[in-house]
């Protein structure tokens, strides 16, 4: 470690918000007991889902791959023990939309037997994309809470020079705490994780993030990294949100990654030290990403804590252990409380994400206030990190002006929070982003649709017509071909006439349509009515099934929509 | 066992309007207790009746509105409103221009373009600009700061005169009024007197001195009401700042650009136009600055904007008073650029993260 002192830079905004940290701190961290069930989802991370590679009754082991990425932006899953696969659905995962999807289950059997593996001992004398690809194969995914990919991250690109490698240990939100516990108590790992992520960059420099309210982190990390050359150790003030991937390269190199950019275009990766230690594990150790450190906190459970958590474990099972007061929790928020999601059960699988679990009682949410209106106070402006203007775009949302919206920047927002945490008028400023944004994604789709749509019906119309006049042409040779025809009455078939014809047959089929959709329309009024009249009960059924039927037929673009949200 | 799921953030900073409205009036103290302290309780009894007026009326409305009463009365803006328009009111106004006043702004210039929030002018200052078109001779008759005058009321002759215009034997109501410092200065320019003349000729009177001395803030005895209203505003106003209720930018740039636009004409030509300290603390540029312009619902949005908005009320406040037909212009200039405020917001807005050019 350089003892230079780096300089750090500014950004706009931020907040700081009670921190609730110290109260998961006040023990070490230890390991999850093992469940009797695992339950996989295969969508972990940002990207397409994994594909599974095992089947029902098939037995597994520890490490050992049961789905395959699906993909460039993917990630494999491995099974995170020993045991038997017993099914392979539908199940509900920790998601904001809380839907289900496709997960595998794995029944324990408490033997913890490993797979296999093999180690890189020397890594510096492998080449980089061949460290990617076993990243790749680790399911070693940013464990900040984004979950995306890490071995993408890894990839300098063929032209771009990596000048600094920062590695987040900045844990900005409130309450969570395992990146914090994770550098207090094997910062080893993370060290030798951040040397294999240099080789596989080529970073010049590498500066390590930690906020200043977490000393002890501090003072290990930097224990840990004294000697390593080009290794920095960054104490930065504390501030949410920093972070936030593009605020902390402004804070660490002064540079703006500009929007719709990534930190790679200012010569910038940065990765999570968890991330870092998951890589140390899957190039040293040769183990996949099958655990991770989650902070169990909240007022809600009696012993907050970290523990290190199997993949799939059910969310209950570490309350549990954590002694919770089930009927105290009012809310269940994965993630942090600015950014988190609210889930609403407590029976989902612990995924690659899920760094957090917040059992947050009344008591601790506060009293709900009521919505004002905005006063243009400019509060939310004074801490955007994005430096947006949050109340013009609040009242653009509100009014469905999707174009100003736009104008405004909507799409740079990050969805950190900070304006509807300091809003006097308690307007849930975010919400109306994200409803906004949903809009215009929707316009889009739906204009893209209406595209398609009208190329296909003009394409439609193209061929109704050339087959008509294929057809009148056919009739008139045939016509031709008939000597016995008093005369040629028959002009020839010139393009007004088509017309004409054309027309009036529309005119026939849209009153044959209309005559065919009255008859329709009685037939179902008379149907009604004879419904009325017989006992209703046995003839009901059939026709709700029909029904619904129906409508899921007429509705498949709501269905393809909900796809999308879950990706 | 299914929970709630509301979106994020789950934790919030405990503030809210009525804290923010409450700040606002806090400043406002010092202020009003020099603007009491040398002109009498009528000041007090001019913010009660209109506080009853205003919460009163917003009351009314919200019912015929079917609003819920009780978040939108204790939010504090209503009071607010009313206090402002009292503290611009002469302080022996009979009680009807109060109540006149404040019902108008609180029914007409708020709540009929759909209450707080969403009103496009300043409710004080469209009340008090009705009060003064409609009601010019009640409107302009101040009284002197009570160190000028013998004739001073206590509380309760106060309040007899503003509810029942009746005043004690011996004292009629021309003996106790007189033109504030901005309107002699009006009406003396406009009879063609250089500001040297008036103070010349009008050299035994000790008002007339009192309105000229060259820097008012040491200026004479006399001078002092004003002046320590308006540092008693100034106070508050740098309170807010320091409390994060206001930023700097519209007190700044309009104090700043009326400080740059009136020295600019007393360097050209200082026998017709008054010092730039002059213009500072008189009227309502303090009280204008820091609490009225700085209405977050009728000003621009953006810092740059904010800046444009504060400068353009003190060139407008500079150019009304100087040139225009009333003495004081702060009022006009603000309901003027509220009418600015969306345009000022299309083309200023903040430079966003990741946006900049080169």
């Amino acid at each position: 470690m350089t003892s230079a002192p780096i300089r750090l830079w500014d950004f706009h905004g931020g907040i700081h918000p009670e921190q609730n940290k110290r109260q998961s701190t006040q023990e070490p961290s230890a390991q999850a007991r093992m469940p009797a069930m695992l339950t996989l989802p295969l969508h972990q991370h940002i990207g397409a889902a994994a594909e599974p590679i095992v089947e029902v009754g098939e037995t597994v082991l520890k490490g050992q791959k049961i789905a395959s990425a699906n993909g460039y932006v993917s990630a494999p899953v491995h099974a995170p023990t020993s045991g038997k696969i017993v099914d392979i659905g539908d199940y509900p995962i920790p998601h904001p939309s809380g839907l289900s999807a496709l997960s595998i289950v794995i029944e324990t059997d408490g033997r913890d037997e490993w797979t296999s593996y093999a180690a890189e001992q020397d890594y510096t004398e492998t080449n980089p994309s061949h460290l990617r690809n076993i990243i790749r194969e680790a399911g070693v995914v940013g464990l900040g809470g984004a979950g995306f990919p890490a071995f993408i991250k890894l990839n300098p690109g063929s032209q771009k020079k990596i000048k600094t490698l920062i590695i987040n240990g900045v844990e900005c939100e409130p309450y969570i705490t395992c990146d914090d516990m994770l550098m207090r108590e094997d910062p080893q790992s993370i060290i030798e994780g951040i040397r294999i992520m240099r080789h596989a960059l080529q970073a010049e420099r590498c500066v390590i993030a930690i906020e200043d309210n977490k000393p002890e982190a501090y003072e290990s990390i930097c224990k840990a990294a004294s000697g390593v050359e080009g290794v920095n150790v960054a104490l930065v003030p504390t501030r949410y949100p920093q972070g936030s991937e593009k605020q902390l390269v402004k804070v660490i190199t002064g540079k703006e990654v500009p929007s719709n950019g990534l930190a790679l275009d200012v010569g910038v990766v940065c990765h999570n030290v968890s991330t870092a230690a998951a890589i140390y594990r899957a190039i040293r150790l040769g183990q996949p990403l099958i655990s991770r450190m989650v902070t169990i906190t909240g007022k809600g459970v009696k012993r907050p804590r970290n523990l290190e958590v199997l993949f799939g474990t059910p969310m209950d099972e570490l309350l549990a252990q954590c002694d919770v007061e089930a009927d105290q929790i009012e809310r269940l928020i994965m993630g942090g409380p600015m950014m988190g999601f609210a889930l609403h059960d407590t029976n989902l699988p612990v995924i690659k994400t899920t760094n957090c679990i917040i059992a947050a009682t009344r008591e601790e949410l506060g009293v709900e206030r009521p919505v004002m209106p905005c006063i243009r106070c400019g509060a939310c402006a004074d801490v955007c990190p994005v430096k947006l203007l949050p109340q013009q775009l609040y009242w653009y949302s509100r009014a469905k002006e999707l174009d100003k919206v736009q104008e405004y920047d909507l799409f740079d927002c990050i969805e950190c929070g900070c304006c509807s945490y300091v809003c006097p008028s308690n307007i849930p400023l975010v919400q109306f982003y994200r409803f906004a944004k949903g809009a215009i994604w929707t316009q889009e789709q739906e204009q893209k649709k209406a595209a398609q749509a009208r190329q296909r019906h003009e394409f439609h119309q193209m061929r109704i017509e050339r087959e008509k006049q294929e057809r009148e042409a056919r009739r008139a040779k045939k016509k031709a071909s008939r000597p016995r025809a008093t005369a040629p009455k028959a002009p020839p078939v010139d393009g007004a006439k088509i017309a004409d014809k054309m027309r009036d047959e529309a005119i026939n089929q849209r009153e044959s349509a209309a005559a065919a959709r009255k008859a329709e329309i009685q037939a179902a009024l008379a149907r009604v009515q004879a419904k009325k009249s017989a006992s209703p009960k046995p003839a009901q059924s059939p026709d709700k099934t029909q029904k619904s039927a129906i409508t899921k037929k007429d509705n498949p673009t709501s269905t393809h929509d909900d796809d999308q949200q879950v990706q | 066992m299914p929970f709630n799921t509301p979106t994020s953030p789950h934790q919030l900073a405990p503030t809210s309007i009525t804290r923010v409205m409450m700040l606002v009036i806090l400043a406002l103290i010092p202020g009003i207790t020099a603007y009491v302290w040398f002109f009498g309780w009528g000041v007090v009894v001019n913010i009660s009746i209109a506080l009853i007026t205003a919460l009163s009326c917003e009351a009314l409305i919200l019912k015929l509105r079917q609003r819920p009463i009780l978040p939108s009365l204790s939010d504090g803006s209503a009071a607010l409103t009313a206090i402002l328009i009292a503290l611009t009111l002469p302080p022996l106004s009979p009680w009807w221009i109060t109540v006149i006043g404040v019902a108008f702004a609180i029914i007409i210039a708020k709540q009929l373009y759909g209450g707080l929030g969403f009103n496009p002018f300043n409710p004080a200052m469209v009340g008090y600009v009705m009060l003064l078109i409609s009601f010019p001779r009640e409107m302009t008759s101040w009284i002197p700061p009570t160190a000028l005058t013998d004739n001073s009321l206590d509380f309760l002759e106060t309040v007899m005169f503003i509810l029942f215009h009746t005043l004690p034997d011996g004292i009629t109501f021309d003996a106790l009024t007189e033109a504030t410092p901005l309107d002699s200065l009006k009406t003396h320019l406009a009879l063609g007197n250089t500001v040297d003349e008036i103070r010349e000729q009008l050299g035994v009177d000790e008002a007339a001195s009192r309105i000229l001395s060259v820097i008012p803030i040491f200026g004479t005895i006399g001078g002092k009401g004003w002046e320590w209203v308006g540092g008693g505003f100034l106070l508050g106003g740098l309170w807010l700042i320091y409390q994060k209720v206001i930023s700097w930018h519209i007190p700044v740039a309009m104090l700043g650009s009326l400080f740059a636009v009136s020295a600019l004409f007393y360097f050209i030509d200082p026998t017709h136009y008054a010092t730039p300290m002059f213009h500072l603390f008189s009227g309502a540029a303090m009280l204008g600055a820091f609490f009225i312009a700085t209405d977050p619902v009728t000003a621009a949005a953006s810092n740059r904007g904010k800046i444009i908005y504060g400068c353009g009320i003190g060139i407008f406040t500079y150019v009304i008073r100087t040139w225009g037909g009333y003495p004081d212009a702060v009022a006009f200039a603000v309901l003027l650029l509220n009418m600015c405020t969306p345009l000022i917001d299309h083309y200023f807005k903040s430079s966003v993260f990741g946006h900049k050019k080169g």
